[in-house]
């Protein structure tokens, strides 16, 4: 025999083919459609503000993980650079370079790093970071610009959930407001909003390809959906004048962006199936319930951010089926 | 205006009061009764909470001393005799004086003494290791180099440079509190008696192996031979499968037993040199 | 649709390289080492002392107790030495050292290679004659099958489950088994079925040996009560309870025995060495060992004596490759890493796989994502990232709770962990570790 060492491990001695890395970049694949139609709506902008954010979220981590928290960095498991495209997608397009860079640093160092790195996290990063934004920024953040494919009738700077939020402060009933995109472009994304969430269909798409690849279960997006439509479906039988369709809460803001891609990160949703329901209901519900009664037009943000909270009180009381009974 | 601010003030107080007083009543009805020595002991103590007396913690050996008629069965390796005459002071009971230990990892198996026969690749802790085979050289009994003493030590007493491929034990820092005794996976740490300027004479092999199994399989191991149990002029040495051991109560620093040694086994630490020849493992095991 | 067991499971790339090779018969080595623990319970008494004649077949060591087993001389010649010898985890383990002269069989052992049909001996002499000569669980669990043939008491088998699965990748020693010997197979079955006293046998074969399949539900035509049942390829059904909820739907409840749903496992090898125990008067001394890997010549099912040195099979399955960086006794998925090629083959060893180099490290360790693979490849439901960060922190109680006690080490989810995570290691570390409390709790 050669000189080499035998090397003794324990079993198993065979490895899967699966990586982070992998699972990481599956999911970068899956926003690819996405952004690129945010690129044909909204020009290059979109394409500047995605630039920089991911720049600036993989640039945060390396510097972090290098000189302050001194470990190896972990820029190359593709973790940073999803969180940077979450960010962009999170923002709408004519966002200031810096406000891109204050929000990185939110994201990766409040909501990631100071937990001690990937998989250590509690709330997801790319929303850390857009909640800051938002309430440190609420101008810029809710000035929408101008979605070229829509035609100069159509909205200019307001989403459709900001319009209906506006209906509803002012008492106008829902068939009086001016301005409602039509259902198609909505799912098509013809409409205003932050860049990466006004194709709902190109979103789904996305899940799609994430759940044909193992990376997402299906329990997260599909609850959260149903949960959204069951509720303001049973509210606009109630009165259609006050609430809205539900296929306008499900293909506009981000809901589709925040149950497809946010709520389903691994780090910050639960782990068993029956749990994950639980979670993506919790989701629609805050969802549904700040859309239609609280301040913000928009509440997936917060509804996820708080389900990140709940994640560990679910982890720790629903278990998997056991083999073998109780 | 004003009147708000008075009925605020006013319901704000009331409820401040009825807490306060249900409080109270709790307090009184949960209260339990503890000797206000233990506090005393505790404080006495090094706070340190190692578990090195056998009790979780040292609020629970205050408790025990406390409790207790006589100190005798009671240390506290940590804080030593000074600690303790001072708890038993507070006690008005009797110190017992005991010996100082200190920790040591008896194998001296580093990897210029003993060559690797294949190389483990796992989580690397010694139980791990431990569990899954005998280890990475053809001794079976030697230190796995994984470290599970350095883990549990509290007193960062306790240094392990890969290079050497066995931990180092820092006399100066360690309190003999015992935890890494109980997480060598392969039994090699002794707690023996503190001597002056941390002087030692120790066999530094617990291979059982026979004489010539165990010097192929590292050439620093003890092979049996008792060369040094007949040189011993204190009963401190005896050899049992193949293994010569000093008790370092009996062991008095003589330096008879380390010449004799045909591997080079039994390590003098601490010693001013010898005007013959200095043993080579002086300066490998030196602090 | 197939059947298979209903949680987790994972399917690691089959490699069954030697499914071809037909089984060869080894040839006699030089000497051999004889383990007298090679099954699980007390180890047995040695007989014989050095200069001792022994036969082939002779009873060299006595079984000390109900749970434990006889062991025979797998070879004729002298005996060497009665002494302790490091075994595959390297820590010394008593056995007999015989050097081999000719090749001189016990008169009794009936050595023709025909079929004897008839059962002539009632159920409770089967068990005796199973027990005396030596027969365990040659799936590699190494349990003694005459303490599974009889149930505690206040239980009752119905079943007989013949564990054909080979879940684990690249063996194919119980395939070939299945193959070559179907008839002896179907007898050994018959005998065991007998000795339990039930009417029914279920032999379980995954689906990718269509071949084994075919044929032994042929053989089943004339074997009133044994059935054949493909199962869908999934890692570990082969595992016994995984195997019960594949075959009848039921789960063995957590802690408990499968004879609890009134089942009785064995392995197809086992059958074999049953049959050949009984009508042959043959007890177990040899069996079917693979030699597979990717860097090997010629992937090879050999019929090896017990105490064979494995460097032996590896030079007849055309020598050790260049680049092994590891070997390991048995499949990739439950095998142990051996230290050396010194290590003789034991009635557990089912396989022999050398690993190249670049095969054998572990990848670098990163932070759990929390993906949840490992819970949901778990077979028995568990959560091996909870159980690992327990063991880690050694907190004990608590993986006590979340049921570290019925983790049956399968390894599916460190084999699935995408951050390369050393799962079971750590499950195992706080296996023992609860296992030992529970012990002392007991006491």
């Amino acid at each position: 025999m050669s000189s080499r060492l035998l090397t003794v491990s324990p079993s198993p001695h065979v490895h899967s083919s699966e990586s982070t890395q992998k699972i990481m970049y599956r999911v970068v694949y899956a926003m690819i459609p996405a952004l690129a139609w945010s690129v044909f709506v909204f020009g290059w902008d979109a394409l500047r503000v995605t630039l920089i954010a991911v720049a600036a979220c993989i640039a945060i981590e390396y510097l972090i993980q290098k000189y302050l928290l001194k470990v190896s960095p972990t820029v190359s498991d593709g973790s940073a650079l999803i969180t940077g495209i979450l960010l962009a997608f999170n923002v709408p397009a004519n966002l200031p370079w810096w406000i891109i860079i204050i929000g990185a640093i939110a994201a990766m160092g409040i909501g990631k790093l100071s937990f001690g790195g990937i998989g250590n996290n509690v709330f997801n990063p790319a929303l850390v970071g857009r909640v800051f934004l938002l309430i440190s920024f609420p101008v810029h953040m809710t000035s929408w610009p101008v979605n070229h494919q829509a035609g100069i009738d159509a909205i200019t700077a307001a989403t459709p959930l900001g319009l209906l939020k506006e209906g509803i402060k002012n008492g106008t009933p829902i068939s009086d407001i001016a301005g409602l995109p039509h259902l198609n472009d909505m799912l098509l994304g013809n409409i205003g909003g932050s860049l990466g969430e006004i194709s709902a269909i190109l979103l789904i798409f996305g899940g799609i390809y994430m759940l044909w690849k193992k990376v997402i279960t299906w329990q997260v997006p599909v609850s959260i959906i149903l949960t959204v439509a069951i509720i303001s479906g049973i509210f606009w039988m109630i009165n259609p004048e006050v609430y809205v369709n539900p296929a306008y809460h499900l293909l506009t803001g981000g809901l589709m962006l925040g149950a497809v891609f946010m709520a389903t990160d691994m780090v910050t949703s639960p782990m068993t199936g029956k749990a994950q329901v639980i979670y993506g209901i919790g989701i629609g519900i805050i969802t549904i319930s700040i859309r239609m009664f609280g301040a913000y037009p928009e509440g997936i943000s917060f509804a996820i951010l708080i389900m990140n909270a709940v994640t560990p009180l679910l982890n720790y009381y629903i278990k998997p089926k056991r083999f073998g009974g109780k | 205006m004003s009147i708000i601010v008075i009925y605020t003030i006013v319901t704000l107080s009331l409820i401040g009061a009825t807490a306060a007083i249900i409080l109270y009543f709790v307090a009184q009805k949960f209260k339990v009764f503890e000797d206000p020595r233990i506090d005393e002991v505790e404080g006495a103590l090094p706070g340190a909470n190692c578990g090195g007396c056998g009790f979780a913690g040292c609020r629970a050996f205050a408790e025990a001393c406390v409790k207790a008629s006589d100190l005798g069965d009671l240390n506290c390796p940590v804080g030593g005799n000074d600690t303790m005459a001072s708890v038993a002071t507070t006690l008005g009971l009797e110190a017992v004086k005991k010996d100082p230990r200190v920790a040591f990892i008896r194998c001296n198996g580093t990897c210029d003494n003993r060559p690797k026969t294949s190389s483990f690749d796992g989580a690397s802790t010694c139980s791990i290791a431990s569990s899954v085979y005998s280890g990475e050289t053809d001794c079976q009994f030697g230190c796995l180099g994984y470290g599970d003493c350095v883990d549990a030590c509290d007193f960062d007493a306790i240094d392990l440079r890969a290079e050497m491929g066995v931990p180092l034990i820092l006399d100066d820092k360690c309190v003999a509190c015992g935890a890494c005794v109980d997480a060598c996976p392969k039994n090699l740490i002794e707690l023996r008696k503190k001597m002056p300027k941390d002087r030692k004479i120790v066999v530094a092999c617990r291979n059982t192996d026979k004489g010539g199994v165990a010097r192929k399989a590292c050439s620093v191991a003890c092979i049996g031979c008792g060369k040094c149990e007949k040189v011993c002029a204190f009963d401190a040495i005896t050899i049992e499968n193949n293994l010569a051991f000093i008790d370092s109560d009996k062991c008095k620093l003589c330096r008879k037993c380390a010449p004799v040694c045909p591997t080079n086994s039994i390590l003098e630490l601490n010693f001013p040199p010898r005007k013959v020849k200095p043993e080579p493992e002086l300066e490998t095991k030196e602090n | 649709m197939l059947k298979t067991f209903k949680l987790g499971g994972v399917h690691p790339p089959e490699n069954k390289l030697s499914k071809n090779q037909k089984i060869e018969t080894l040839a006699l080595p030089k000497s051999v080492f004889i383990p007298v623990a090679m099954h699980i319970g007390a180890p047995a008494t040695p007989l014989v002392k050095k200069g001792d004649k022994v036969k082939v077949g002779q009873v060299i060591a006595q079984s000390s107790s109900f749970v434990s087993t006889n062991i025979h001389s797998s070879v004729s010649g002298t005996v060497k030495k009665v002494d302790f010898s490091a075994d595959s985890s390297g820590y010394p383990k008593q056995g007999i050292f015989i050097d081999v002269e000719g090749d001189e069989w016990m008169d009794e052992i009936d050595r023709t290679t025909d079929l004897v049909k008839e059962i002539s001996v009632d159920g409770a002499e089967i068990v005796k004659r199973i027990q005396d000569a030596g027969i365990v669980g040659l799936g590699g669990a190494t349990f003694p099958t005459h303490v599974k043939l009889v149930p505690p008491k206040g239980m009752k088998a119905e079943l007989l489950l013949i564990n054909g699965v080979e879940c684990e990748p690249y063996l194919t020693a119980d395939h070939r088994l299945m193959l070559e010997k179907a008839d002896e197979i179907m007898v050994g079955i018959q005998l065991l079925m007998k000795a339990m006293n039930v009417d029914k046998a279920v032999i379980g074969i995954e689906n990718n040996k269509p071949d084994a399949i075919q044929l032994l539900k042929e053989k089943c035509k004339t074997c009133p009560g044994v059935s054949v049942v493909a199962l869908k390829v999934q890692y570990p059904q082969g595992g016994e309870k995984q195997l019960i909820n594949a075959v009848t739907g039921r789960e063995v409840p957590s802690g408990a025995l499968p004879i609890a749903v009134g089942a009785v496992v064995s392995n197809v090898g086992t059958a074999f060495a049953v049959y050949e125990a009984i009508q042959k008067n043959k007890p177990l001394f040899e069996r079917v060992v693979t030699v597979t890997g990717k860097g090997v010549l010629k992937p090879s099912n050999f019929l090896v004596r017990i105490g064979t040195p494995t460097s032996e099979l590896v030079e007849a399955a055309g020598g050790l490759p260049d680049d092994t960086g590891k070997i390991i006794s048995g499949g990739p998925m439950m095998g142990k890493a051996i230290p050396s090629l010194d290590v003789p083959v034991t009635k557990g060893t089912s396989g022999i796989l050398l690993m190249r180099e670049e095969e054998s490290k572990r990848k670098e360790v990163l932070n759990c994502i929390r993906c949840s693979r490992c819970t949901s490849v778990c077979p028995m439901g568990l959560e091996p990232y909870l159980l690992m960060t327990l063991g880690e922190k050694q907190i004990f109680d608590r993986a006590e709770q979340e049921r570290v006690m019925d983790c049956i080490e399968c390894g599916s989810c460190s084999y699935t962990c995408p951050s390369n995570r050393p799962l079971l290691d750590y499950i195992r570390f706080g296996k023992g570790k609860v296992g030992a409390i529970i012990r002392s709790r007991k006491k």
